[in-house]
């Protein structure tokens, strides 16, 4: 046992859900000191169309590291794993405490309480988190407005689907780039789903850190406001539990340079697009025999969310 | 050819089998299980509502076009039209043509989806 020593054994493995690449491992160790609640991730998928977008996990746990010394809220790594555990691509961290489900964090009655803090606490978190000076090791791309809108079009030309909305939203977003601005550490795929939340303290830690990337800091922002995100409450906007001004005002609070909100309302269009064009993707991982899952077709009916979503976006404006 | 049983009968007694051997399964298996009956679900809705939904698309399409034609034809029309900018979110009916279009659409991949517009 390389993490625990003599006496000591891994039990109760579980499989846990959600995540289609990756794999996540509930698992605990029990020894002569107690017994220890750990999380294994672990890279299962050979191929799939997001992974040219994702770091490694060796990166992850850099990054993990980096934000925790700024502050920012994430589960604490114990062992990034090599050659002498056999698993491949893993690491294994701490098990943080609380909900990760989205509809429970919108609807139940256990988070009633600190609901109403969350979005301040994510612009707080996210202030942080674009504060860290990206680790060296970490090898992170940059990406700002014009490039994902371009790879995204890209891909969308490349899978051959004829969707008028995202037509249309590709060419108006193209027309609405917003000015660059000084790059920043992005999250990459900071929204509810992702967020271990603490029905006492709300906001305990911030997962998946592989879609980590340098860009506009705006893009963190409006991806938790993607209503593909609000789970069953399009009428708060952050993540299904919060309001645009309390995010802004959390992350000016924290140090974050002051976004407009215009500049958010960009970046969820353009993540409710990159969303529906990754649904068009994890289809055609299937279609090509890539990926033999039930959830990869099934996802791809999923553009239909985005349509409607980029739809509300537009006719209500930036 | 056959009437009975329909293809809507056919998903929905498979989509009952999943629902009932789903207690027994491990979560990763019962979280796939109900994708599986979900998909069940989805074909069931387009085998009861794409034809009609397919015509109404077209009605809507033909004024903004100039002219009728088969779906796929004046879907890809579209499209062409929406890239080049010939059409656009200033083109009068054109949003709302688009919008009763996809919540057809919504209609049948994902029913109870609850966005901004419901």
């Amino acid at each position: 046992m390389r993490l625990a020593g003599q006496g000591a054994r891994a039990v109760d493995a579980q499989r846990l859900t959600g995540g289609a690449s990756m794999e996540t491992w509930a698992f605990a160790i029990e020894g002569p000191k107690g017994r220890d609640e750990l999380i294994l991730r672990r890279r299962s998928a050979p191929f799939d169309p997001e992974s040219s977008r994702s770091t490694s996990l060796a990166a992850e746990a850099a990054l993990i590291a980096a934000a925790r010394a700024k502050g920012a809220p994430a589960p604490p790594l114990v062992h990034l794993c090599d050659d002498a555990d056999g698993l491949g691509e893993a690491h294994v961290t701490r098990r943080v405490a609380g909900e990760t489900l989205g509809r429970r964090i919108n609807s139940d009655p256990r988070f009633d309480g600190v609901r109403g803090l969350l979005a301040r606490q994510c612009g707080e978190v996210l202030a942080k988190i674009h504060a860290v000076r990206p680790p060296a090791a970490a090898e992170l791309k940059a990406a700002d407005a014009a490039v994902e809108l371009q790879r995204y079009e890209d891909a969308y030309r490349a899978s051959g689907a004829e969707r008028p909305v995202l037509e249309l939203a590709f060419r108006y977003l193209r027309e609405s780039l917003p000015e660059p601005r000084p790059p920043v550490l992005l999250h990459g795929d900071f929204r509810n789903g992702n967020l271990i939340i603490d029905p006492e303290k709300g906001l305990a830690a911030v997962l998946d850190w592989e879609l980590s990337h340098i860009g506009d800091p705006a893009e963190d922002l409006g991806w938790i406001c993607v209503n593909s995100w609000r789970f069953g409450r399009p009428d708060r906007p952050v993540g299904g539990f919060g309001e645009y001004e309390d995010l802004l005002a959390g992350y000016a609070a924290a140090g974050g340079a002051p976004i407009p909100l215009s500049r958010v309302r960009f970046w969820q269009a353009l993540g409710s697009l990159k969303w529906g064009v990754m649904c068009l993707m994890m289809y055609a991982s299937w279609a090509s025999g890539a990926d033999a899952s039930v959830e990869r077709p099934m996802i791809g009916r999923r553009v239909s969310e985005t349509e409607i979503d980029l739809l509300n976006i537009l006719e209500a404006g930036l | 050819m056959i009437t009975h049983p329909k293809p809507q009968e056919l998903t929905e007694a498979v989509a009952r089998w999943i629902e009932q051997i789903r207690p027994q399964l491990d979560p990763r298996n019962a979280f796939l299980a109900r994708v599986a009956a979900n998909a069940l679900a989805a074909v069931t809705r387009e085998l009861e509502l794409s034809e009609a939904a397919k015509a109404r698309a077209i009605e809507r399409l033909e004024p903004i076009l100039g002219h009728g034609g088969a779906y796929e034809g004046l879907n890809w029309e579209l499209c062409e039209k929406l890239r080049a900018g010939d059409l656009g979110v200033e083109t009068p009916r054109l949003m709302a043509v688009l919008r009763a279009n996809v919540l057809d659409q919504l209609a049948i991949d994902q029913p109870g989806y609850k966005h901004e517009g419901a």
